[in-house]
């Protein structure tokens, strides 16, 4: 739920031309396989190959404008189904799968049964990037030795509640709305109800007390998403203890919030309410603080996060009970130590938000009709998304993408598993590479990632017997950070000396998650070391980190000798 | 908590290397610390073992405070944690372990059983210690007793101006700046008053002033000029004849020597005949001989003030002790020196002669038994007990020496005996 958000700002017209040069169309092999991001070894190529100067080639199979099913494999005849696709869940992944399937000629439907955007856009990315952008100016402002390094003087910086409030709130209506149009423009039908699964290449969906229409479509994507996870004992009041949700609406800020959770969601959050003037008590049950990042960003991400700002914590602990303010007493918070179970502590704290994941919104999809059940909630998939039933088999035409299904939980991989779906099921077979997906933390500085941490590359170098090579640039060095003042930062690269390929890419310091793309792009095509040095970094920029990443990286294997990507363009 | 440069006054531990009951050797990365450019490893200089941690990763502390208590023998390792324990003040409350979880128990029923009492009391006995985060830092910071303080924040709770109150501070800016905000808390109406409460007692600034605050050198010197008003001083004073000294001058200059090595020397000489004048009292109730006579010289440099350390001063020759003192310069202009360079001084050297200025006193630096203030040498009309005149060259030098442990005898005879090695320079050249 923390990354980039997939933004539609409107596409012009509804006769989206089914262009063959289309960028959008990705390089495709002559085997008609696309295989994101896998080395090109594994086919047998040596570096980036194109059959073609520069232009890139398509599979010209499969794709058809017309409005009715392609043949089926099996050969019984094409029954005439209302749509071509259904998609149960207007978020971020269904709107990424339905814009990717109208651009493919498909007729397609999509049910929402609450708003349209779904958690991203109205209680996760948009609201909390708008009050992130709102503490991020909050803290500059504050910081009186920053602004006096710089020459700048700035008097008693204060903030408006409500204002913050509405901020975000009116950011998360207006996505809404550009999200709704897109899709209407392009001719994608939006119904209104919770959607069900009644039977095979079937759904019904309605509204409470109308009655119930029922669907027909050859292929259906469940996209239906996830909502904050509550564990037992405790006890969420919507104003004292609070979820995300609930958060993302400020409606109070108070002196002190105890966050249970020290994942992304709950550091964005301590950013958000320290900037605000809070004070913030993790509680953590793992030992370790930030336990999903590479730990040795983890470690520096807490010395600059963590360790100067209003924040103490708890590790190795678990909230068992959590009961919101009333008769005046404040919200009190029992600890037990995670292992022992031992009761360890009580805490008496204004607020308390709950940040410890979230859980699938699966519930009520009739997956039993098709002989599906869920694990711990999650629908699930193979590594094409489709819907795998109890006995193990494939279920036929069902799909489901995004937070449902639990791979990746994050607003852009729900989107491309959409788009890699459509692929599928428009005729070209498709296996994302969620290696290849890159994740923010919107702190400030802020951290993002792709591909492997160090330990989980030296776990697979030691299985697969490969060396691992480490390097790291601080932000200290490059002039564009030193001229923001905010020099505090590092960049890490984890890769094979050997064959220069990039494992891993982890950044934490300003605008850390507009730079990794070159990363994550990399990873995608493969692109490796030797090769991307060679690219040109405009001076003075942030992006220069990475290009002294990859500079410093000490690769044995030499540069591809087919060169860069396109002909050499003389200017 | 070592110095990483010249501007660093307080440093923050990145992380241990050792751990509590780690046996050291001389040499041996212990800790990490973060200066304002990059992180150090700091070495031990000593052999032992690391009794006890007194400041932890991720926290701060002043350049000079003790970040860790290395113990050289097993059986000083407890005597050692105890020392660390009080001097982190806050950590170990008096009470036992057991009694806050009782106490916590017992806290959820007395409000339901006594229904007088409002809901936000200020803590009362058996009530557990319930501190904010920041208030919890500050506390740690400034040594303050958190069990010790009585919290007047909401539900009884202790807050960072609580902790700043016990600390003789005035509260910080920040809540001033927070309590702008449009919607009205309760709280903050009572905490803006407070707050400029607090810089009203100072005089108001006289007109078309400006105020320029301490950089990071200015602020360590101002401590340290703070520090030494709690040492007993004296001064005394000597004139000295240099007429043979500045023929000495003129002699070696060529060769590269200049005036402040010759005083060095001099000086140090001097001190080898009397040890006392080179020791200093680091405790208030013992004399700590130094084994090198280290003379550290006041450098003025561009806003600040620095004293580069001409190690072992006795034992070099003036030449070398000249090249030292050309290379200690040039790295303090640079504001490259290392820690060692400028605070392992066990003597100063003080010269505003190059001013014209006859003669003044210097201030004790912490540390240190003894500084020497040295005047410009004029000639100056003399007579001797035979009532002949004849003009000479005077110089006058003002020492100022911590009494508890230089007694006016000792430093006068110092004194004498420097007086004399300069009045006989031929033993400078050797």
């Amino acid at each position: 739920m923390h990354s980039i958000c997939f933004q539609a700002t409107g596409v012009p017209g509804s006769n989206y031309i089914f262009d063959s040069c289309s960028p959008a169309l990705a390089i495709s092999k002559p085997i008609n396989l696309r295989f994101c991001g896998l080395r090109k070894e594994a086919f047998g190529f040596s570096g980036l190959t194109h059959s073609s100067s520069g232009r890139v080639r398509f599979s010209s199979r499969g794709h058809s404008k017309k409005v009715s099913a392609s043949a089926e494999s099996n050969g019984s005849p094409p029954k005439s189904f209302d749509y071509d696709l259904i998609i149960i869940g207007a978020g971020v992944g269904g709107h990424g799968a339905a814009l990717h399937a109208v651009e493919k000629g498909l007729k397609t439907a999509i049910i929402e049964g609450d708003v349209v955007g779904g958690t991203c856009v109205n209680r996760g990315c948009v609201p909390s990037k708008a009050l992130l952008a709102v503490s991020g100016k909050m803290r500059e402002l504050q910081s009186e030795h920053h602004m006096k390094a710089l020459g700048l003087q700035v008097s008693a910086a204060g903030y408006d509640r409500q204002g913050v409030a509405d901020h975000a709130n009116n950011l998360a209506l207006k996505i809404r709305s550009n999200l709704t149009n897109s899709m209407k423009a392009l001719g994608v039908d939006i119904l209104t109800g919770v959607g069900t699964i009644v039977g095979p290449q079937k759904v019904k969906y309605g509204k409470v007390g109308f009655p119930d229409n029922i669907v027909t479509a050859k292929n259906i994507i469940i996209a239906t998403g996830s909502v904050p996870f509550v564990p037992k004992g405790i006890e969420v009041d919507g104003k004292t203890v609070i979820t995300s949700d609930h958060a993302l609406k400020l409606e109070s800020v108070p002196d002190w919030i105890a966050i249970v959770g020290s994942g992304y969601i709950g550091l964005e959050f301590s950013d958000v309410y320290t900037a605000l003037g809070s004070e913030v008590t993790f509680i953590e049950a793992l030992d370790q603080l930030m336990p999903g990042f590479d730990p040795e960003i983890g470690k520096l991400a807490q010395r600059v996060l963590i360790n100067p700002r209003k924040i103490d914590y708890h590790t190795g602990v678990f909230a068992t009970k959590i009961t919101p303010a009333k008769d005046g007493k404040p919200v009190i918070i029992e600890l037990i130590d995670a292992k022992t179970k031992e009761p360890k502590d009580t805490l008496e704290v204004d607020s308390a938000l709950i940040a410890t994941g979230r859980a699938p919104f699966t519930n009520g999809l009739g997956l039993e009709n098709v002989n599906v059940v869920t694990q711990r909630g999650f629908v699930p998939v193979d590594e094409r998304m489709r819907v795998i039933d109890t006995n193990g088999n494939l279920v036929p035409h069902l799909y489901c993408i995004g937070d449902a299904n639990g791979k990746m939980m994050l607003a852009h991989a729900a989107s491309a598993q959409g788009i890699s779906v459509v692929e599928q099921v428009t005729g070209r077979d498709h296996v994302l590479n969620h290696l290849s997906i890159p994740a923010a933390c919107f702190t400030h500085p802020e951290i993002s990632m792709v591909g492997l941490t160090e330990p989980q590359a030296r776990e697979k170098a030691q299985k697969e017997g490969f060396e691992v090579g480490v390097a790291k640039t601080s932000f200290k060095a490059n002039t564009k950070a030193l001229a923001e003042n905010e020099g505090e930062g590092l960049a890490k690269l984890i890769y094979r000396p050997d064959s220069g390929e990039i494992l891993g890419v982890h950044i934490f310091g300003l605008h850390a998650a507009d730079l990794i793309h070159e990363a994550s792009n990399a990873i995608a095509l493969g692109t490796r070391i030797q090769d991307i040095k060679f690219a040109v970094h405009a001076h003075p920029t942030l992006s220069e980190v990475l290009d002294e990443l990859f500079k410093s990286a000490k690769v044995k294997a030499a540069a591809s000798s087919h060169g860069p990507v396109s002909e050499p363009v003389a200017v | 908590m070592p110095a990483l440069s010249s501007t660093m006054i307080e440093g923050k531990i990145v992380s241990w290397v050792k751990s509590e009951g780690d046996v050291l050797s001389k040499g041996e990365s212990v800790v990490v610390v973060e200066s304002d450019k990059a992180d150090m490893d700091v070495e031990t200089f000593y052999d032992g073992i690391l009794a006890a941690i007194v400041v932890g990763e991720g926290e701060t502390a002043p350049v000079g405070a003790a970040i860790g208590i290395l113990a050289e023998t097993e059986d000083e390792i407890a005597e050692a944690k105890a020392k660390a324990a009080s001097k982190s003040g806050a950590s170990t409350p008096s009470a036992p372990p057991p009694a806050p979880a009782p106490a916590a128990a017992a806290t959820p029923a007395p409000p339901k059983s006594t229904p007088a009492p409002a809901a936000p009391t200020v803590a009362e006995g058996p009530r557990k210690t319930v501190a904010t985060p920041y208030a919890k830092k500050l506390a740690k910071q400034h040594k303050v007793d958190i069990e010790s303080v009585v919290g007047t924040g909401p539900y009884g709770r202790i807050t960072p101006e609580d902790i700043e109150a016990a600390a003789g501070l005035s509260p910080s800016k920040k809540n001033v700046g927070l309590a702008v905000v449009v919607e009205t808390k309760p709280a903050a109406p009572a905490k803006a008053p407070a707050a400029s409460a607090a810089p009203s007692s100072l005089p108001p600034p006289v007109p078309g002033s400006t105020v320029v605050p301490f950089t990071a050198m200015q602020a360590a010197v101002s401590k340290n000029m703070v520090e030494s008003l709690s040492v007993p001083t004296f001064r005394v004073g000597y004139p000295v004849t240099t007429d043979a000294l500045d023929a000495l001058y003129e002699k070696v200059k060529p060769k590269g020597v200049t005036m402040t090595a010759l005083l060095a020397k001099a000086a140090a000489m001097a001190l080898a005949q009397h040890p006392v004048v080179n020791s200093s009292c680091k405790d208030g109730k013992s004399f700590t001989y130094n084994s090198n006579i280290n003379i550290a010289v006041a450098v003025a440099i561009n806003g600040g003030l620095i004293t580069p350390v001409l190690q072992d001063a006795d034992k070099l020759d003036l030449y070398l002790l000249s090249q030292k003192w050309k290379e200690l310069v040039e790295k303090a202009r640079a504001k490259q020196l290392q820690p060692q360079e400028y605070n392992s001084g066990t003597f100063t050297l003080s010269n505003l002669g190059m001013f014209g200025v006859d003669r003044f006193d210097a201030i004790l630096p912490p540390g240190q038994g003894a500084i020497m203030a040295v005047g410009a040498s004029k000639p100056t009309v003399v007579a001797d007990a035979d009532g002949f005149f004849s003009v000479k060259n005077k110089m006058l030098v003002n020492v100022t020496a911590d009494h508890r442990i230089i007694y006016g005898a000792d430093l006068a005879a110092f004194l004498q005996t420097f007086s004399k090695i300069v009045e006989n320079p031929e033993s400078l050249t050797l």
